[in-house]
């Protein structure tokens, strides 16, 4: 995996010394709250419900034993003894005190971590494929072009005041496990008929208040000019996204009222431009940052598992993934215990998966957007032992892909913008669905849930998604359904009136029970939602 | 009655107006009737206090003090997730009123 | 309205200088003027403008000046960028609501002089010009970046 050199190393040491300095000056009063937020939030450091909360990045979900071992330290030094981990590969701390905060990030800075643009409205952390590097199925580890684009975004000049925040993710299979096209930006590498390494652009998508599917917008970006033409796409948005209305400032808006045709040549026309300034780094780069990125040692071994223990099987079953190496697998560490809060880890789980990271994993980690942790290269001799160890950390739970493996928002419990929580569903559903054994019966099934219109908990693109909203200062909840992520990526549609809580949660298992009722060999829940449309499921819910 | 709360400069902690100074309980609030306005942008250009706000509030049968929106009674208490993580209160019945 | 001189800062008014010539004291004019008058020399963009408009009257320009009227409104990064790249080596003054946190993003886009509203504190100001000793990305201040000096050898 990347590591810094002098240069990165002094970068993030910089920044953290730019920080102390900017939050000296607002406890001294020669910042107002109103001149330090912006500048506070480029730092990740929110003022949220109960207290600030500090998002640190994960650059393209990738980070060693010696990071994760540095993230339980600072949940324990500066916080109360857990971190959350967020559908961007992020992982946010609740309760950092102001006056910590720059020391928490030189701790950051000391193992090549930094919460840099992890806020504000600049280029955010760019997120990647969870198994990027390990899947059978990518034409190249996308990492290499996620890390040159980190250094690309990073304190960039020109695009730090943008109109409004801005996501980028890069995936490099026909399998979307990133959610690339609900992304301001999204980037599949690919390779074209000649052979050459390519970048395809996408560009407006998001979900929000206004959920769009971000439509291409360059086929074949050829990879020694990828900078240059995601610099011409920012500087478009910058200069046109509009900045009049808060919640019309994303790039999405802009396509969707320009035209993806409108868009594209006014880009087109920027690109045609910085090619002749020249604003692409050394074509070297780009090697240099790959060769950190080569494959470990893999070793053959047995490719067969022993599956004699059921719960093992299980797991095996749920919470691996294929892995190019056909004697290794990738292995899904579940944030979702029953009942437990979705992607919540505490230190000493921290640590654990840590020390199985630097056992079994060749030293190496992932978070996942779906709020879990990932081993992403474990052999299969090994397996027994990593799920052993798994479990007796309340880590083993086999529910990958299952309506267990609920993806919520902090909600109402801890953030300023969420009007009803998030968080209790999740747990009271999973308890329900793991009580009533119909977790095993339904099979794949994303639920997510989101405490705001703001959409953090991917609501829209939930095989089913919760909304939940304040109605009369009583929470209640919107039932949509028929959105994914992935490749085959849809947006979810509300089935009617909202509920209440327990209303909401009857609504799920009245859901399922038509799909159950419904559904054709092999169909996913989505699959027989999109066959037999919304009508039934209205009909159970509201008839 | 009209209170105050806002949170800590330093720490961020979630703090009420008590008439003197700011306090970490929610039963500590007092009613500022119309000098919220003077109180706020007084206290917060001491930077005693960050980005504060006056909410409606009730003083229920026992004496505790219950804001009225849901989001404020979250913030009295702590995560309703996390209830080890509460604020420290004697209102044992603080759960049962927040939602 | 009212006349063109009222539109611009005056050299007074420039807090931190980045050459040696002399500060221009002319009558400022906004883009359209600028466009349709054939002797201005010198023009404020504001943010809602297009700094491509003014592109083929950079001859005769010796000052442009881009009001930032809030700092959160990052357009002008762009325009000075912009008219850096089509090789204009006047002056260019960042003015309005520029802070400490401003100055250094807004040198790197070819920013030489700074207006700012409010006076900055001298020291800070020096400090946060000099806050990032490498960079990553190619700008309109023509430094090596970090990627150039890894692979200088």
């Amino acid at each position: 995996m990347y590591r810094y050199d002098q240069y990165d190393q002094a970068m993030v040491e910089a920044r953290v010394e730019e920080f102390r300095d900017q939050a000296r000056r607002r406890l001294e009063g020669k910042l107002s709250e109103d001149q330090f937020k912006p500048l506070r939030l480029m730092n990740g450091l929110y003022l949220q419900l109960h207290a600030y909360m500090l998002r640190v990045a994960i650059p393209y979900g990738t980070l060693n034993s010696r990071q994760m071992e540095a993230l339980a330290m600072i949940a324990e030094k500066y916080d109360r003894g857990y971190g959350h981990f967020t559908t961007r590969q992020n992982i946010q701390y609740n309760w950092i005190r102001l006056e910590d905060a720059a020391d928490a990030l030189a701790d950051l800075a000391s193992v090549e971590m930094h919460a840099i643009q992890t806020s504000g409205n600049c280029i955010r952390n760019i997120s990647s494929d969870h198994f990027a590097g390990a899947a059978a199925d990518e034409v190249i580890d996308p990492r290499p072009y996620a890390e040159l684009l980190r250094q690309w975004s990073s304190f960039h000049p020109e695009f730090t005041y943008l109109p409004r925040k801005f996501k980028i993710a890069v995936i490099a299979s026909e399998k979307d496990r990133a959610a690339m096209r609900l992304h301001d930006i999204g980037i599949r590498i690919v390779r074209n008929d000649a052979g050459e390494v390519g970048a395809q652009f996408y560009a407006g998508g998001g979900m929000g208040r206004t959920p769009m599917i971000a439509p291409l917008i360059r086929d074949f970006v050829p990879i020694d000019q990828m900078i240059t033409y995601a610099e011409a796409a920012l500087r478009v948005y910058n200069r046109y996204g509009r900045r009049d209305n808060k919640y019309k400032a994303r790039i999405k808006i802009l396509v969707h009222e320009l035209g993806a045709e409108e868009y594209i040549r006014q880009v087109e026309e920027e690109f045609a431009h910085l090619l002749s300034v020249g604003v692409e780094p050394p074509r070297e780069e780009l090697a240099r940052i790959a060769a950190h990125f080569t494959d470990p040692p893999f070793a053959d071994g047995p490719k067969t598992i022993d599956r004699s223990d059921p719960d093992f099987a299980l797991w095996v079953d749920r919470n691996t993934h294929r892995h190019k190496h056909d004697a290794y697998v990738s292995a899904v560490i579940s944030l979702k215990p029953v009942g437990g809060i979705p992607g919540d880890a505490t230190a000493d789980q921290m640590r654990i998966v840590a020390r199985l990271a630097k056992l079994y994993s060749f030293d190496e980690l992932r978070v996942m957007h779906t709020q879990n942790l990932l081993l992403p290269h474990v052999a299969i001799k090994d397996l027994k032992a990593v799920w052993t160890a798994l479990d007796a950390a309340g880590l083993g739970a086999p529910n990958m892909d299952t309506i267990e493996d609920i993806i919520a928002c902090p909600g109402l419990d801890y953030c300023s913008l969420a009007n009803a929580r998030s968080i209790p569903l999740a747990q009271r559903i999973s308890e329900r669905f793991a009580e009533t054994g119909r977790t095993d019966v339904v099979g794949e099934l994303k639920l997510k849930i989101s405490g705001c219109i703001n959409a953090c908990g991917h609501h829209h693109a939930g095989h089913i998604g919760i909304l939940g909203v304040d109605k009369k200062g009583v929470e209640n909840y919107q039932l949509s359904l028929g959105g994914s992520e992935a490749e085959d990526v849809s947006l979810a549609k509300i089935t009617g009136p909202g509920f209440d809580e327990d209303g909401v949660i009857a609504a799920v298992e009245k859901v399922t029970d038509v799909y159950l009722a419904a559904r054709a060999d092999g169909e996913r829940f989505l699959d027989t939602y999109r066959r037999i449309g919304m009508e039934p499921f209205k009909e159970a819910l509201y008839g | 009655m009209r209170i105050l709360t806002g949170n800590d400069l330093r720490s961020g902690a979630v703090v009420w107006w008590n008439g003197s100074g700011w306090s970490l309980f929610v039963d500590d609030a007092v009613d500022v009737g119309d000098d919220a306005e003077e109180i706020l942008a007084r206290e917060e250009a001491a930077r005693r206090v960050n980005v504060p706000y006056a909410i409606e509030a009730s003083i229920d049968e026992a004496g505790h003090v219950r804001p009225a929106h849901i989001k404020d009674r979250v913030r009295a208490l702590g995560p309703t997730v996390r209830r080890d993580l509460a604020v420290p209160t004697a209102d044992k019945t603080g759960w049962d009123w927040v939602i | 309205m009212g006349n063109a001189r009222d539109l611009g800062t005056s050299p007074d008014e420039v807090q931190f200088r980045f050459r040696d010539d002399e500060p221009v004291d002319h009558g400022t004019v906004t883009v359209d003027a600028c466009c349709d008058q054939t002797n201005a020399t010198a023009v404020r963009i504001e943010p809602g403008d297009d700094a491509r408009l003014i592109l083929p009257f950079l001859y005769r320009l010796a000052l442009v000046e881009v009001n930032f009227p809030v700092f959160g409104d990052g357009r002008g990064y762009s325009a000075a960028r912009i008219l850096r790249e089509a090789g204009f080596t006047g002056e260019l003054r960042a003015v309005g609501d520029i802070g400490i946190d401003q100055l250094s993003h807004m040198r790197r886009c070819g920013f030489d002089s700074f207006a700012p509203d409010k006076r900055l504190d001298e020291d800070a100001a020096r400090r946060a010009f000099a806050t990032w000793e490498n960079v990553y990305q190619r700008a309109a201040d023509a430094r090596r970046t970090i990627a150039d000096k890894r692979h200088e050898a």
